[in-house]
């Protein structure tokens, strides 16, 4: 969509020196090297050049600048997101939002954190604990993620069942648009007049508006929390049983599933006593009142029991939960401990087609010659694969790629989606074309537009080009028919 | 019962070939809110377009036609021990879960358990291309592509005409009870505030006559725990009150007479100073007031209290309803309008006179 930039570097450079502070004006790279990836780091690009502003007037006047001259801005946080959606645009800025890391209030009574948008997740229960709240959204990397970077990916947790994703713990966002106009979507209410371009911004992948301001939603810390383990001895039962304690009315905080690879790699790191022998293996937590806790807590023992569960624990104290949620919560560095490399997939279907969903996995495992560990938040449907492989064996991060397109291609296929909470960024922009047709796609690039005519805002994630979409639906059409096989033997 | 968007894409198409606007209409028991619609323009009906699609009560979601109304909704979750948790409005036996999304309304419980727009998942809409689009999707985690589904939440139908619906649904809870007390409109606030911030299962909050109702639900052992640590008579009608303020059939909200004014604001602000009835909900986040005026003389009250006014009922509905809108979102939202609804079919100046 981005035409040429019709402004050079070095002119570039001197523009946004004559307002920020040249400093925080990057552009060698020596300094810019470490900004040439997010999390995902297979895909990376060196930028023209880094800034890093510290006032919203600043971020305006970049905005506006490279809104004049067509250079492509792609704002950034902390760098943690796993669809290489920060991954820089060679022929544009990368807008860094690191000197926007103060939280601005904590409101108690209005249970409110406004905050800049480079504070940390975590950081922000962690002020709000002194008033007994806390901020519900808590994805994997929350020690380093930022607020900012939480709005642009819409990002989950472990708790999302019940307490929602970040959609739902926002009241407003303050941003910058294309054209460098401050402007504020939602307020200090519950919703505002008119269409929700709050639920629209969050999750845009920063194509729509750059955020300088947040204001979250905090919640009473639960006054209690305990967490039942279940281990079963297949994953149809302990499917089953994520059902089973669902229909009987319970809303778990967390309830994690893990695949027996997942159990054993986690239980040799983590020595959380697992049953190594399962098949899956369920953590279920129940927060809330002393009361209902207990109750709930009696019932889930109860309900694994009747699906079936080969052994049951129960956390008897704080000590006890932090050591069988220790194995989930280190489950990605467990499994990176059994293999040099692996590639963390991120679908979504519906929890009924777990089962047929893993079987069809371990097949395909079979056929790329790839070994397969899955975790998964079973409460949401949210699919973790973790591929492993070693890069430095020529052709295996490809087979390895193949395998994810696969893995998405059959979550689509039974229901679900390409992705629960990384995002689509570049990793997964040609796999938008088997979720979506030319025409939905076309819709999402005119939404695009709306807002930056110019499209200068991440030119080349979250949406595909037409032209390219028809190509790949057909490649991966023939892929699917013959390729697997080959590959795992080439 | 019936799967009519064959039909309903046949007469967008004609609209726009024939350069017609279109009044979208599910049951018409929301025809009082917005402005007037245009009386020039057509009619398209969704009331046909109703039914279950799916309904799979341990997947926790529920996917039905835009028309389906919220009784038969309620009826089919009711079976298996669910319900819509953000206690749609019925405002009328017809009332459909597609004109509750477009007016994104929620009752009592909306601060805890979130509102319509919280629940959907995905939506199907038509386009002023008469494209069928699909966004969003059957699951609960779902990050591919822009949230065309929530869009629609408060949009009424500018943007297009939503055909399906899936949405996220949750148990009932096992038992309720209610709590009521006399308290002064200037202390409410503070205490709704601060029984919110308690890690207790409370569910409503609201204030009306010089009394304060504070409803607990969930696990039976959790609300009569709470219930004896909080102060309160036991309201043994609790359930039909309740009904009633999610219904708007509370005597407050009775006659057309006297305007009813919405603030949706920050929980804790002051209530303005107003001539006039106070209706206090959502822990202080929404308030209903009954009184005349001008929109241009609430707006300032609405934004001191970090929020924004509508005229819900009532009054000038040729004029503008809906709080005024600063310049740089009015051209993103005329532009997002201009993305789904080039020709200007869906119900044009129902939202706003610029829209």
């Amino acid at each position: 969509m981005t035409t040429k930039p019709s402004v050079s570097k070095a002119e570039l450079a001197e523009q946004f020196r004559s307002f920020i502070d040249p400093d925080y004006v990057i552009t060698d790279s020596e300094t810019m090297k470490p900004y040439e990836c997010d999390g995902l780091s297979m895909y990376c690009e060196m930028p023209l050049l880094v800034v890093l502003p510290e006032t919203v007037e600043q971020v305006q006047r970049v905005m506006r600048i490279c809104n004049e001259h067509k250079v492509p801005v792609v704002a950034r946080g902390a760098g943690t997101g796993l669809s290489a959606g920060a991954m820089p645009h060679k022929e544009g800025v990368v807008l860094s939002l690191a000197k926007f890391n103060r939280i601005l209030e904590i409101d108690p009574l209005a249970r409110t954190a406004r905050l800049q948008p480079g504070v940390r997740n975590l950081a922000i229960s962690e002020e709000a604990a002194q008033y007994g709240l806390y901020y519900g959204p808590d994805p994997s990397s929350q020690i380093a993620c930022t607020i900012g970077g939480n709005v642009a990916e819409n990002s989950g947790g472990v708790h999302c069942l019940k307490y929602g994703l970040t959609v739902h713990n926002l009241h407003s966002v303050e941003m910058v648009t294309a054209e460098g106009d401050v402007v504020t979507v939602g307020s200090d209410a519950l919703d505002v007049c008119g269409m929700d371009l709050l639920a629209l911004m969050t999750g845009s992948e920063g194509l729509l508006g750059v955020v300088t301001e947040v204001k979250v939603k905090l919640l009473p810390k639960p006054e209690v929390a305990r967490v039942v383990m279940a281990g079963f001895d297949s994953v149809q039962n302990g499917g089953d049983a994520v059902g089973g304690v669902i229909s009987h009315g319970i809303i778990p905080g967390g309830l994690e599933m893990m695949d027996s690879h997942a159990i054993v790699a986690a239980d040799d790191f983590a020595k959380a006593g697992y049953p190594r022998e399962a098949k899956a293996l369920l953590l279920c937590e129940v927060d809330g009142t002393v009361e209902e806790v207990d109750e709930h807590i009696a019932l889930a023992e109860e309900v694994f029991r009747k699906f079936g569960a080969t052994s049951v624990r129960t956390s008897e104290s704080e000590e006890e939960r932090a050591v069988l949620w220790k194995g989930r919560k280190s489950a990605f560095p467990a499994v990176g401990r059994i293999s040099p490399d692996y590639y963390c997939m991120d679908g979504t279907i519906p929890r009924r087609e777990l089962a047929n969903v893993l079987l069809r996995m371990e097949e395909m495992s079979e056929e790329f010659g790839l070994r397969v560990a899955n975790v998964f938040h079973a409460g949401d449907g949210n699919l973790h694969p973790l591929i492993l492989f070693d890069s430095n064996v020529p052709g295996e991060f490809e087979r390895t790629e193949a395998f994810g397109s696969s893995i998405l291609r059959l979550c689509v296929e039974v229901g679900g989606c390409i992705t629960g909470e990384h995002g689509v960024g570049v990793e997964k922009i040609r796999q938008m074309a088997v979720q979506f047709s030319d025409d939905e796609l076309q819709q999402f690039h005119d939404v695009k537009a709306a807002f930056d005519p110019a499209g200068i805002l991440n030119p080349g994630k979250g949406v595909p080009a037409l032209k390219f979409c028809q190509e790949y639906r057909s490649l991966e059409h023939k892929q699917h028919k013959h390729e697997p096989t080959e590959a795992a033997h080439g | 019962m019936a799967d009519i968007s064959k039909q309903l894409t046949e007469q967008v198409v004609a609209a726009r070939d024939g350069g017609h606007k279109l009044n979208i209409v599910g049951g018409g028991t929301k025809a009082f809110m917005g402005r007037a619609a245009d009386a020039d323009a057509g009619t398209l009906s969704v009331g046909e377009h109703s039914g279950i699609v799916e309904y799979h009560p341990v997947e926790l979601v529920l996917t039905v036609r835009a028309g389906t109304p919220l009784s038969d909704i309620e009826t089919a979750l009711d079976e298996h021990g669910q319900a819509l948790h953000f206690e749609p409005p019925r405002l009328g036996p017809k009332a459909t879960i597609g004109g509750t999304l477009a007016t994104n309304l929620s009752g009592p419980a909306r601060p805890w358990t979130g509102s319509v727009r919280d629940q959907v998942l995905g939506v199907r809409l038509l386009n002023g291309k008469g494209e069928h689009l699909r966004f969003g999707g059957q699951v609960m985690k779902n990050v591919a592509g822009y949230d065309v589904s929530r869009l629609q939440a408060g949009a009424m139908g500018t943007l297009g005409v939503m055909t399906e619906i899936s949405l996220k649904v949750m148990p009932k809870s096992a038992a309720s009870m209610t709590l009521v007390q006399d308290m002064a409109m200037d202390e409410v606030i503070h205490y709704m505030n601060s029984r919110s911030a308690e890690p207790k299962p409370i569910t409503g909050a609201c204030w009306v006559d010089g009394k304060v109702y504070l409803r607990l639900s969930g696990a039976k052992s959790a609300v009569e725990a709470t219930a004896r640590k909080w102060s309160g008579e036991v309201l043994e009608t609790g359930d039909e009150f309740w009904q009633q303020v999610q219904d708007l059939k509370h005597e407050f909200f009775a006659g057309n007479d006297v305007p009813l004014w919405r603030f949706s604001v920050g929980s804790t602000a002051a209530t303005p100073k107003l001539d006039g009835h106070w209706f206090i909900d959502w822990a202080g986040a929404q308030r209903w007031y009954r009184g005349a005026g001008a929109l241009s003389d609430m707006e300032p009250l609405a934004r001191a209290a970090g929020g924004q006014v509508s005229l819900f009922r009532g009054g000038d509905r040729h004029g503008e309803v809906m709080h005024h809108q600063p310049e740089a979102l009015k051209s993103i939202q005329r532009r997002v309008k201009n993305s789904f609804d080039p020709d200007n079919i869906f119900n044009p100046g129902r939202l706003y006179s610029w829209l």
